[in-house]
């Protein structure tokens, strides 16, 4: 027991300090996953309730095919695939020397597109939740069509979409795990070094199982306040 | 006057249809991005067949193969086992005893609040720390193959999400239908399996689905643990070609799989719901 | 509006992590080296999650010899190739052995070592010799993706296979007893049998290198046609083998001369 303490610690030979460093990587990318995903995912909602039938493919074509493939895939994908396409890119331009995708970006792309394919769903059904009165209500008393999305839909919208898109974070938070496979040093890549150097797998592993707990209870926290607070405006209304 | 003002609908007063064949901006970018779309594939296409070299599809196709029979076999197995293992779970979370129910709610709280891939890493090299334990009690022939820890680890993972989707099915029958079945005379467990059940499966069938693309897709990190499936052996194959089509084609396999279960889904669906239609 | 605040700052600061590197001049030569960082003794990380190791004092020997400032980056072995070809790095000093399938994709520098391959087992196995016989329906383990890897699947078709991330792994895995043997090269197996952690096993015997899949011995990768950085690696080693320096850091880690024969 007392040696477990001194391997976790911040001391001599403790791993605290790259452990730590690794739930900062985890919760920053997972931050910075979140805006990327939620947009792409707004916009290609309203690229499928859209009436244009083009539009309407185009949506659900991104949605088919980036719900269909395996996140470590898609992780894969643009890891490598992007990186080579950017170079041929530009050599293409005639810029000779290297443009660098660094593991923290190919991550954020690949996890917040996975994102927003779900985010989209939900957003979607968020849509059909509100009245077409609202938009009606809007446009009657002149605002444009912008306006009316942006100062009377969105309001509602992120109300209604808050749990479906608070249970697709717990999901990202989780599915951050997975870019240990492409080098980045997040928890469970940190805790895998430290497993494997000292022998104490089951130590590390539980310890980083925990530490994906303790994360997805403080989310839910976030979360309910969010709620409640949203909740509060709601009934201002 | 006034007459015709009344009789008038405001809607399409307000909004008159749009003439059709307009090229107005959604069309436009819609007609733009399906274009895109189409280029793509068809760069894919074009890039597949350039690269096609029938040695290495020779030498890899096989692989690619048993890869896909690995992820099938595992996905199915723990699907199977992890609705066996589901139900005493979903009934400890719908349980009254406080015991039962806290426990099924941390099993439950625990398999899906951390990744799948720790919880593999857990199961393989955690449990594995334990050989003289495991030995002790038998138990070390199974968790000595990478693919049982496997195996356990998804079927475990799958069981709690089962749970909540059996859970939340059940919960959206209607109470008077076990009053109804009460009220007849038929006793409890008869009235879950015959009454309650078939009704909770139709609500269950889509999430279902669900569950099963999810664990598919989540399978994709089992050679972590030398479990060589369709995506182990295709990092092999890029890893020793460093050839870029190695993941396209993974990448064709999984969306062709995903979608006919998708189909197959649906079909069911229908099938299953038809008497609902009126 | 504080949230969203905190959560450009994060984009930005990501977004400059989005870094062009230009090309290096040639006077002042700037490397970024990368290594695996799980292949004890050559390369492994310390708690802080600093790469150290032969290949590293190595690494930075060279770079003094050719006056070079060098940044060192650990990076996953199966990925290794992949991200030197597309320019996360311009070389590879990770034991690397120069195989003939590597030669098509990448270039080498001259070998800087080499040893040969090794079978161990756990102390009480009774697996009699390192022979494809002897080991047929036994499982081995082998790290992935490497010339032990290819050589175990050319040669000993008979025994389960499985292959492993790191040699880390397979380590754990053959102390646990879930695997009857592995594969890897004579110094990493012996580094590690002298240790507490191989305590459980003994080095059955070693393998003599097949050409056509081991290569030569471990050199420095660089990116396909870029031999003039290659070449600068050759020289260097050729210097530091002459002015004492290779043998310094040598004897610090092993007992034997690891260069292997002259060739």
């Amino acid at each position: 027991m007392e040696g477990s303490i001194a391997l976790l610690g911040f001391g001599e030979g403790g791993w605290g300090p790259s452990i730590a460093s690794g739930v900062l990587v985890t919760v920053s990318l997972a931050l910075a996953t979140l805006p990327v995903g939620l947009a792409i995912g707004f916009f290609v909602a309203l690229g499928k309730q859209s009436p244009e039938r083009s539009v309407k493919l185009a949506a659900n074509m991104y949605t088919t095919i980036f719900r269909g493939l395996p996140e470590l895939l898609t992780l894969f994908v643009v890891y490598f695939g992007a990186q080579i396409g950017i170079q041929k890119l530009g050599q293409l331009l005639g810029y000779q020397g290297t443009i660098e995708i660094n593991s923290f970006i190919a991550g954020m792309f690949a996890l917040g597109v996975v994102f927003s394919s779900y985010a989209s769903e939900v957003f979607l059904s968020a849509f059909r939740a509100i009245p077409k009165g609202q938009y009606e209500g809007g446009y009657a008393i002149g605002l444009s069509s912008g306006q009316t999305m942006r100062k009377v839909i969105l309001p509602q919208l992120i109300r209604i979409a808050l749990p479906g898109l608070a249970n697709l974070w717990m999901i990202l938070l989780k599915d951050t795990a997975l870019v240990s496979a492409i080098g980045l040093a997040d928890i469970l890549r940190q805790t895998g070094v430290a497993a494997r150097v000292t022998k104490h797998a089951f130590l590390f592993f539980g310890v980083a199982c925990m530490i994906y707990l303790v994360l997805a209870i403080l989310s839910s926290f976030v979360i309910d306040a969010i709620e409640r607070s949203s909740a509060k405006s709601g009934v201002k209304r | 006057m006034t007459e015709s003002f009344i009789n008038a609908r405001p809607a399409t007063v307000l909004r008159p249809p749009a003439p059709p064949k307009k090229w107005t901006r959604g069309r436009v970018v819609g007609h733009l991005l399906v274009g895109l779309w189409i280029a793509l594939l068809i760069g894919l296409l074009v890039y597949l067949y350039s690269a096609w070299n029938p040695e290495l599809i020779a030498k890899y196709g096989p692989t690619y193969l048993a890869g896909l029979k690995t992820t099938i076999g595992l996905v199915g197995s723990s699907i199977l086992l992890g609705a066996l293992i589901s139900i005493p779970v979903a009934l400890g979370r719908m349980s009254k005893n406080r015991i039962a129910s806290s426990i099924a709610y941390a099993y439950v709280y625990f398999f899906r609040g951390t990744p799948l891939i720790a919880q593999v890493f857990l199961f393989y090299y955690g449990l594995g720390s334990f050989k003289p334990q495991l030995e002790a009690v038998g138990l070390w022939t199974f968790f000595r193959e990478a693919w049982y820890c496997a195996l356990l680890a998804f079927a475990l993972n799958t069981a709690a999400y089962q749970a909540e989707i059996l859970r939340g099915a059940v919960r959206s029958v209607s109470l008077g239908q076990w009053e109804g079945a009460a009220s007849l005379g038929i006793s409890k467990f008869v009235t879950f399996w015959k009454v309650i059940l078939p009704q909770a499966l139709i609500v269950a069938l889509r999430p279902y689905g669900n569950e099963i693309i999810l664990m598919i897709k989540g399978s994709a990190i089992v050679a972590l643990i030398t479990v060589y499936d369709l995506m182990g052996y295709t990092r092999l194959a890029y890893s020793r070609t460093f050839d870029f089509q190695a993941y396209l084609w993974a990448a064709i396999i999984y969306l062709i799989l995903v979608e006919i279960i998708r189909h197959i889904w649906d079909w069911l669906e229908r099938r299953i719901t038809r008497h609902l239609i009126r | 509006m504080r949230i969203t605040k905190r959560l450009v700052l994060a984009i930005s600061a990501a977004a400059l992590a989005f870094s062009m590197g230009a090309a290096h001049a040639e006077d002042a030569l700037k490397l970024t080296i990368a290594s695996e960082g799980a292949y004890p003794p050559f390369n492994n990380l310390t708690p802080d999650g600093k790469l150290e190791g032969f290949d590293i004092d190595i690494g930075n020997a060279l770079c003094v010899e050719m006056k070079a400032e060098c940044t060192w980056v650990s990076q996953d072995w199966d990925g290794m190739i992949p991200a030197l070809q597309a320019g996360k790095f311009d070389a590879v000093i990770a034991s690397m052995s120069i195989t003939p399938e590597r030669l098509e994709k990448v270039d080498f520098s001259k070998k800087y070592y080499n040893t040969p391959p090794a079978i161990a087992v756990p102390k009480d196995s009774d697996i009699k010799d390192i022979t494809p016989e002897s080991l047929k329906g036994k499982t081995l383990g082998v790290q992935g993706s490497t010339s032990h890897s290819n050589y175990a699947q050319a040669k000993y078709s008979g025994s389960d296979i499985k292959m492993y991330p790191t040699s880390d792994e397979y380590k754990l895995d053959i102390s646990n007893g879930r695997i009857d043997a592995v594969m890897d090269d004579v110094v990493v197996l012996g580094q590690w049998l002298d240790s507490d952690a191989g305590s459980c096993c003994k080095l059955l015997g070693t393998i003599t290198p097949d050409p056509a899949i081991h290569g030569p011995g471990a050199g420095v990768t660089v990116k396909k046609g870029n031999t003039a950085l290659a070449d600068k690696f050759t020289a260097a080693i050729a210097a530091i083998r002459a002015n004492g320096k290779y043998k310094e850091i040598n004897d610090k880690y092993f007992k034997i001369d690891v260069y292997g024969g002259e060739d």
